[in-house]
């Protein structure tokens, strides 16, 4: 079984993103892996432990994304190789599944390809859902438990998290699948993989490489825009019980036009 | 001259942040308040291979460099002292005094289960009646056949109950003179009958971790137990002590961060007469020293640990950035209590834990005053260091590395 992490380096979770008046975006002092995918990283190298799975871990970007994939070997996937080509500089989600479909092929024996929820930097989830129809494949998004996987069977049984409750579904393999943080506990990397990673040779594959034709991206980025102040005012609610300091809420609310 | 970390050192360092931070920093105030130590911890840190990080390959460690134990002290300490006291005794005093001075055997008898994690390492020299002053000692080893009969009780010891190896410092010649010419080093286990240890309570600082006593009834220990020669444990002990000393100073570097980190984060938030207490200029001036110790102890911590590096002596250097390092981390802490005001002296906050913690660093390996002492005399040519016996090995990436087959656990 060959199981595929698709990743991107994303500003930490505690980076305060600022855009300046030239409209240049600062995305933070440093970029991580997509806190997401640690969850999709950790699930692959447990799947590599208990199916003896072969994983690779593949992004698209330039080489600020090798943190990701550094940081994906040395959590303990196997190998690690990046898209890139001048042409995708400018990339939508369409182009990067496009991209991704073709690095797939070109793996050639891919089972399944596993995403994090969805890309932090952009809230981005539907390059998840087009590389499923770029490939043929099926999709099962947000998965919290896997359950099964029957190589010779070609199958595959989880349990997904859905507004109403819980699912426990079956696909055929191969498939691409995206889950939720609750699925597992991140691994952080060890110490034997972290060397391993820093000396990883990651391959590169640009356009020509994979054999895509890009057409220009239907989607264009015109500008980026701080998010407004947040204003707030902080009002302790006094009373002597707490019966007391309810009562005067539920008043404040109500005057409020809140209830 | 290069200051840059390497890919392999910044990612151990940044594990080991993520492992304090998300798995001791939540509960660690708790633990404190309850003077015990999370039974967690030592078996996650041997999982993480944290116990062995600087021991090559072959011994059962992960053969990272002295550079990298640095940082991974500066990691734990800055989250809490406790973390930092287990590499320390486990590390510093016991497991790198294997590695300088035991023989193969050795070794693979004590070195290899310690840097796997199997077995916990813990250091016993000072006694009740002796500390700074270690010839004082009155522990005995009296040789009988093939083996030793050792006597005393030994004090103040990190991981007293939760070690099962403990190096012990006692005398073969309990008339020699000088006193410490007299001095042997054992590897004593917990198994053996005759040792008993208990753990201290109602300590000012290190609350949750393990500090107690070790006492040795007529214990019988094989002569293959004893490392070193016969009367040279002075030396062994304070070739040990020069690897304990590093890691202590690494982790007041930590702790120093810890208040400067605390520090800031708390004068943005707290106001007083209308601005945020950053604004004002002498809480800026504590924030200003808190980065110039940080920033000082930790070059002096790096200078030592290139030293360990490329195999040169480091006594005089390591003394240097333990006493400045532990020095600054109680002033630190002291201005990070002060600036966070009545809030700073509740331990609803961290920094008084802090203060509590920095305190021991000025005792433990060696006083304050004591490198002063080693510091002045070295200057002034009333000491210098001769080449001991067995060096502590330089790092050499390769060797490091080498697979071996190691005994089955
Ligand atoms: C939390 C903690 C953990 C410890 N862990 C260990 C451990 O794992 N293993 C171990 O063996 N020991 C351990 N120790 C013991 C520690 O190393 C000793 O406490 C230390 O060496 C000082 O000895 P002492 O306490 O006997 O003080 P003393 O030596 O009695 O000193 C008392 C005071 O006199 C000063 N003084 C002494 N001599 C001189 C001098 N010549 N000139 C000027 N001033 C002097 C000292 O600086 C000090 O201020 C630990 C101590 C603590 C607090």
């Amino acid at each position: 079984m060959h199981v595929v992490v698709i990743t991107k380096a994303t500003p930490d979770d505690n980076a305060t993103v600022r855009v300046d008046p030239q409209g240049v975006v600062t995305w933070g002092d440093k970029l991580v892996l997509n806190p997401w995918d640690e969850y999709a990283v950790t699930e692959a190298v447990l799947l590599q432990e208990r199916y003896g799975a072969r994983t690779t871990v593949l992004t698209l970007g330039n080489e600020a994304h090798d943190e990701a994939l550094k940081k994906s070997l040395a959590i303990g996937i196997q190998q690690a190789a990046r898209i890139w080509d001048p042409a995708l500089e400018k990339h939508d989600s369409l182009q990067h599944s496009q991209a991704m479909a073709a690095a797939i092929r070109k793996l050639g024996d891919v089972d399944l390809v596993l995403f994090g929820k969805e890309f932090t930097d952009t809230a981005n989830d539907q390059h998840i859902y087009m590389l499923g129809r770029q490939l043929g494949w099926n999709v099962v998004g947000s998965m919290l438990k896997l359950l099964q996987v029957d190589p010779t069977a070609g199958t595959l049984r989880l349990e997904r998290m859905l507004e109403q409750g819980i699912q426990t579904v079956s696909t055929r393999l191969p498939a691409v699948v995206s889950l939720f943080d609750d699925i597992n506990e991140p691994r952080y990397p060890s110490f034997v993989n972290i060397r391993k990673a820093s000396r990883a040779a990651i391959s590169i594959w640009d356009a020509a490489e994979l054999d895509l034709a890009l057409e220009p991206p239907a989607v264009e980025v015109l500008e980026y825009l701080n998010l407004p102040e947040r204003v707030g005012n902080v009002e302790m609610i006094e009373g002597d019980t707490p019966s007391a300091k309810a009562q005067a809420l539920v008043q404040k609310l109500m005057e409020a036009k809140l209830l | 001259m290069d200051f840059a970390l390497n890919e392999e050192q910044r990612r151990a360092q940044e594990m080991v942040r993520d492992f304090a931070s998300k798995e001791i920093a939540p509960t660690i105030a708790e633990w404190d308040r309850r003077q015990e130590m999370n039974p967690a911890i030592l078996p996650r840190m041997a999982e993480l291979g944290i116990l062995g990080i600087n021991i090559p390959v072959r011994y059962g460690g992960q053969g990272f460099d002295y550079l990298t134990l640095a940082l991974v002290c500066e990691e734990l300490e800055r989250v809490d002292t406790t973390l930092r006291v287990i590499i320390s005794v486990h590390m510093g005093l016991n497991s790198m005094g294997v590695f300088q001075w035991g023989t193969e055997e050795q070794k693979q008898m004590f070195l290899v289960p310690q840097a796997r994690g199997e077995r916990y390492a813990a250091f016993c020299l000072t006694e009740p009646g002796a500390g700074s002053d270690v010839a004082a000692m009155t522990s005995t080893a009296r040789r009988d056949g093939n083996d030793y009969i050792l006597n005393g009780e030994k004090m103040w010891i990190s991981l007293a109950t939760k070690a099962h190896h403990f190096l012990v410092f006692a005398k073969t010649d309990p008339q020699a003179t000088p006193a410490h010419a007299g001095i042997t080093a054992f590897m004593v286990t917990n198994e053996m009958p005759g040792v008993t240890t208990r753990d201290l309570h109602g300590k000012l600082g290190v609350r949750a971790g393990s500090t107690g006593w070790v006492k040795l009834d007529d214990v019988r220990v094989p002569a293959s137990h004893r490392i070193g020669e016969e009367d040279e444990g002075f030396k062994i002990a304070m070739s040990c002590i020069d690897n304990g000393r590093y890691t202590v100073a690494a982790g007041a570097v930590g702790l120093i961060r810890a208040c400067l980190e605390e520090s800031v984060k708390y004068a943005h938030e707290r106001s007083t007469f209308g601005v945020e207490i950053g604004k004002h200029q002498l809480i800026q001036q504590k924030i200003a020293y808190m980065q110039q110790w940080y920033e000082s102890a930790r070059l002096l911590v790096m200078k030592a640990g290139w030293l360990k590096n490329v195999g040169q002596r480091n006594t005089r250097e390591t003394s240097l950035a333990k006493w400045y390092a532990t020095d600054c981390s109680v002033k630190a802490a002291l201005e990070a209590v002060q600036l966070y005001g009545a809030y700073g002296f509740s331990d609803e906050y961290p920094v008084e834990r802090y203060l509590r913690n920095a305190k021991g660093g000025v005792i433990y390996e060696g006083t304050s005053e004591i490198h002063q002492l080693i510091q002045a005399d070295y200057a002034l040519g009333y000491r210098e260091d001769k080449p001991l016996r067995c060096e502590l090995p330089a790092y050499n990436e390769d060797a490091w590395l080498e697979e071996a087959d190691l005994v089955p656990a």
